[in-house]
């Protein structure tokens, strides 16, 4: 996974947002503010059935007497709720039929942003879903999925075409009431990916989607369902980016996962939206939820790679229901310059002979905040419930810090939990060692930190794997001396 | 009434009894004032979410004791330590006992609170130590410095070594019910001073008599207790709890402990008794090269709850922290370990290390464990471990191939378990009488002769 020296010097030159650029397309968009009207429109522009309609109004409601939660470790200012426009969309031709049919601009944009879906058709064989601003603009390889079986589409679609799936398990994992960003998302989700995989099958390739905001003043409220029915295989892949702007921009998904009895889902995410200048002006504020519920010898997977967004906040967890469930979480947060992060997972363990593995890696610099809060909840009729837990933090500078917050709460005598977590910079031995081997500071602690997320980078798919390494350098660039 | 009301207005009754004309005074008006802003603790507080402390605060509870209740020596001997001489400060039902006490102004001042807090003498002591670290935000402190009365006074002079250890002894009578006790102590060691210091709470069963009396509605009692400890620079102090109360009584125990250069503080806190037990163990390193060890054993069984708060706040550079909790939980008992350790910004080189290992044997056995860790300095060493679990199998297998029965084998390992955080414990009198507890508590015989 290796690269050049000359790759290497090529990208920590270019040490700015490099996806900070917009789209010049024209789109249409909804006035700022939130009422009971814009939702009702939203559904409206949608063509949602009308059990869809109530369903949104329904959280609305419910969000409307919601406080925003304030426990997190995290200081921004609250975004208003009614500046927001809660819908944007590229003004594309209805019924894509293929990507020659898409607005050529937005070919270039994904173009810039590394996505070639030409090339990515015939070569890396990634069947992707990209979501800009609000709505999900073109999937690629849904014929070859369609002949196994496998539904692979937006989630507006879904709604129409297989309202009977969408209807039995949206909100199930989630419930729209769960918490005050769940609830925002439920009223007024625009767009996101519906994933389906039938019984026994494997799907034969990496499905991906890509998240962008472009549109200045909008807040992006995807939804992504991913049900894989028994005996079945998914492996998923998530990007974000946005443009380099000043203001906040607010980006509240809901991910939920289903596993059935024997299913494996396997859920990656590489996280790079825009962190802000060095200032700690703008930046995207990224509140997600994300859960999976898992059945009988399920198996929900998370890896994350969380570099961008000026604060973050979300805790992906697995609910591990069924009997022989195996949860896992994988993540690396980087932060620097005024970035903050709250996150880590919740494990709750509820079958029996359930087992979770969380493995968390913070990387802090410049004047950044990054913390785990992990919960791991061991239920009365949990038994054999084992659980390990490491979370390894990294300081550089002594203007960051790294926080911990593990809550452990076992009510079965069978469980062993071992938790252990260690805060510790870059040792001058270790940078020693290279700069006597003729590698310079800074290359030093690019190996360093690869080395420290080593055992994440490792459960990335490949391609995300290359990608998330050179994220980590160019998110620390400059960090050090 | 509520407990909250009843306590406020029971603070004028108080007063009537106390000299209004001090510093101390200023201090317990206004201490009331800010108790009745904040109130007792809400479950949903992140501080107290896995203490159900309402389940205490039963608004029969009173400050006010009917009489004074005199003890037989055979009842209470074995509160002491026993073996050894010490100095001994004992307390029935809140009021200081001086029959079963011995003080001394010699060489150091080992006395009792209320003598000092109104004596002239001592005017500079007071106001330079007193209420200095009480944390204003925290109700149960609060409403000890409110009743601030009697409690434990300990001033060691520069350059003495205590060559006795004192001994802090409250009992509860059993005499009065429902009675809410406020103690409250000061220690200071001065500079190149040494002392070693056993704080115990023990309660007599009940007088059958109270409960019969249908007249009286009568409930457990609570003890809210709050200790203040100034370590100097160069000073070493050994500081035990001992906790093996009755399974009705509950205690509050807020202890703050403020260390000065190359001092070295520990704490140990065996908690073995009582209904629920809430300890608030703070250390603030002011200074630099200081020790600070935290260590505890839990042993409880039935519905008791133990609760183990540690805040550690490493302000300065170059210091240490250790701390090492184990815990043993039978039947439906449940237990509570939130650690926190504090690195700031300017605290480089801190070495700050954790650890809580908790076994559980009971079926309905709850244990929730929280430690925390948050630091703002890079050039540290922090680290932390918790464990849940149980007997290895592998360990046990190996000692019933040795012909060691189930039990005792499970016994033997239990006992081993928790026998690692005694390692530090200077005073051999003290760790002999820790380790019968244990056996016993375990219900092994581990066939040493103790």
């Amino acid at each position: 996974m290796a690269y050049t020296e000359e790759e290497l010097k090529k990208e920590l030159e270019n040490q700015e947002y490099q996806y900070g650029f917009t789209t010049d397309i024209e789109s249409e968009t909804f006035p700022v503010g939130l009422n009971e009207d814009i939702v009702r429109s939203i559904s409206k522009k949608k063509n949602e059935p009308e059990w869809m309609t109530e369903w949104r109004l329904e959280a609305y409601s419910a969000w409307k007497n919601m406080e925003e939660p304030n426990w997190h470790n995290v200081n921004y200012k609250k975004p208003d709720f009614q500046k927001i426009s809660y819908y944007s969309a590229p003004k594309t031709k209805n019924n894509l039929k293929s990507l020659d049919e898409v607005d050529p601009e937005l070919i270039k944009t994904f173009n810039k942003l590394g996505i070639s879906t030409e090339e990515q058709k015939k070569l890396s064989g990634v069947a992707v879903d990209i979501v800009m601003d609000s709505v999900s603009v073109a999937t690629t390889f849904r014929e070859t999925l369609a002949e196994k079986g496998i539904i692979f589409c937006s989630i507006s679609e879904a709604i129409k075409d297989y309202p009977e799936l969408v209807k039995k398990y949206i909100g199930k994992v989630i419930p729209r009431k769960d918490n005050y960003y769940a609830a925002l998302n439920s009223a007024v989700f625009s767009d996101g990916s519906f994933c389906y995989i039938p019984k026994g099958v494997r799907c034969p390739m990496e499905l991906s989607t890509y998240f962008r905001i472009n549109q200045a003043g909008t807040g992006q409220f995807e939804r992504t369902l991913v049900i894989a029915d028994e005996g079945s295989y998914v492996s998923y892949l998530e990007g974000c980016t946005a443009p380099s702007r000043d203001e906040n921009q607010l980006h509240a998904a809901v991910v939920e996962l289903i596993a059935m009895d024997n299913a494996e889902i396997k859920y990656s995410t590489v996280q790079n939206w825009y962190p802000g200048n060095k200032q700690g002006k703008g930046g995207v504020f990224n509140f997600v939820t994300k859960r999976g519920l898992c059945n009988r010898n399920a198996k929900i997977s998370w890896t994350q790679v969380e570099t961008g967004s000026a604060v973050t906040w979300k805790y992906p967890s697995c609910i591990l229901r069924g009997d022989n469930s195996v949860g896992e979480f994988y993540s690396i947060a980087v932060t620097n310059n005024y970035q903050q992060a709250d996150t880590g997972t919740k494990m709750i363990h509820i079958g029996k002979n359930t087992k979770s593995t969380i493995i968390s890696k913070g990387i802090s610099a410049g004047k950044s905040q990054n913390s785990y809060r992990g919960l791991v909840q061991v239920g009365k009729r949990a038994s054999n419930a084992r659980n390990f837990s490491q979370c390894d933090s990294l300081l550089m500078g002594n203007k960051c810090g790294a926080h911990t917050f593990p809550y452990i709460e076992v009510k079965n005598k069978s469980a062993q939990i071992e938790h252990e977590a260690t805060t510790s910079k870059i040792g001058e031995d270790q940078l020693f060692y290279c700069n006597q081997r003729g590698i310079d500071t800074e290359k030093a602690i690019a190996l360093i930190v690869n080395g420290f997320s080593k055992e994440v980078l490792n459960k990335l798919p490949m391609e995300f794997a290359v990608e998330a390494q050179k994220l980590l350098e160019i998110s620390l660039e400059g960090s050090v001396g | 009434m509520s407990l909250k009301e009843k306590l406020v207005s029971s603070f004028l009754a108080f007063e009537l009894d106390t000299d209004t004309n001090s510093k101390v005074h200023e201090i317990r008006s206004k201490s009331i004032k800010d108790f009745e802003k904040i109130g007792f603790p809400h479950s949903k507080d992140e501080y107290w979410k896995y203490t159900p402390i309402r389940k205490v605060l039963n608004e029969e509870l009173t400050i006010f004791k009917k009489k004074r209740h005199l003890l037989k020596f055979d009842k209470v001997k074995d509160f002491f330590l026993g073996g050894i001489e010490s100095y001994k400060i004992v307390f029935i039902d809140g009021m200081y006992d001086p029959l079963w006490s011995s003080t001394t102004h010699e060489g150091a001042d080992i006395c009792i609170l209320s003598s000092v807090l109104e004596n002239k003498k001592y005017g500079n002591v007071i106001s330079k130590y007193y209420n200095k670290l009480i944390n204003d935000k925290e109700s149960f402190s609060l409403l000890n410095s409110s009743f601030t009365k009697e409690g434990a006074f300990i001033h060691v002079p520069k350059n003495v070594e205590l060559e006795k250890p004192v001994e802090i002894v409250h009992i509860n009578s059993g005499g009065e019910s429902s009675l809410m006790l406020q103690p409250r102590s000061l220690v200071i060691l001065e500079k190149n001073s040494k002392a070693q210091i056993i704080e115990s709470h023990y309660s007599l069963n009940v007088n059958e008599k109270i409960y019969s009396d249908k007249h009286s509605t009568c409930v457990d009692p609570l003890t809210n207790t709050v200790t203040e400890i100034h370590v100097n620079e160069n000073a070493k102090l050994d500081y035990y709890k001992i906790q093996n109360d009755l399974e009705t009584t509950s205690i509050i125990d807020s202890t703050y402990i403020d260390q000065k250069s190359n001092s070295e503080a520990s704490c140990h806190t065996f908690s073995f008794g009582g209904n629920l037990v809430r300890n608030n163990l703070n250390f603030f390193q002011n200074g630099k090269n200081i020790n600070s060890i935290l260590k505890g054993i839990t042993i409880i069984g039935s519905d008791q709850h133990i609760d183990h708060h540690t805040l550690v706040h490493h302000a300065n550079p170059n210091c240490e922290s250790h701390q090492d909790y184990k815990g043993i939980y039978n039947d439906k008992s449940t237990g509570v370990f939130n650690g926190r350790v504090l690195v700031e910004k300017v605290a480089q080189k801190i070495n700050a290390f954790q650890q809580n290992n908790n076994l559980i044997i009971g079926d309905n056995a709850t244990v929730n464990s929280k430690p925390q860790l948050e630091i703002f300095a890079d050039d540290v060493k922090c680290s932390h471990g918790c464990t849940i679990g149980q007997i290895d199998e592998n360990a046990l297998f190996y000692l019933k191939t040795r012909g060691i029965n189930d039990n005792d084998a499970k016994g033997l390992l239990t006992y081993a378990f928790a026998n690692s955080v005694l390692e530090n414990v200077g005073m051999q009198v003290l760790k002999t009488k820790i380790k019968k507890i244990i056996a016993r508590k375990i219900g092994v015989n581990i066939g040493l002769e103790l």
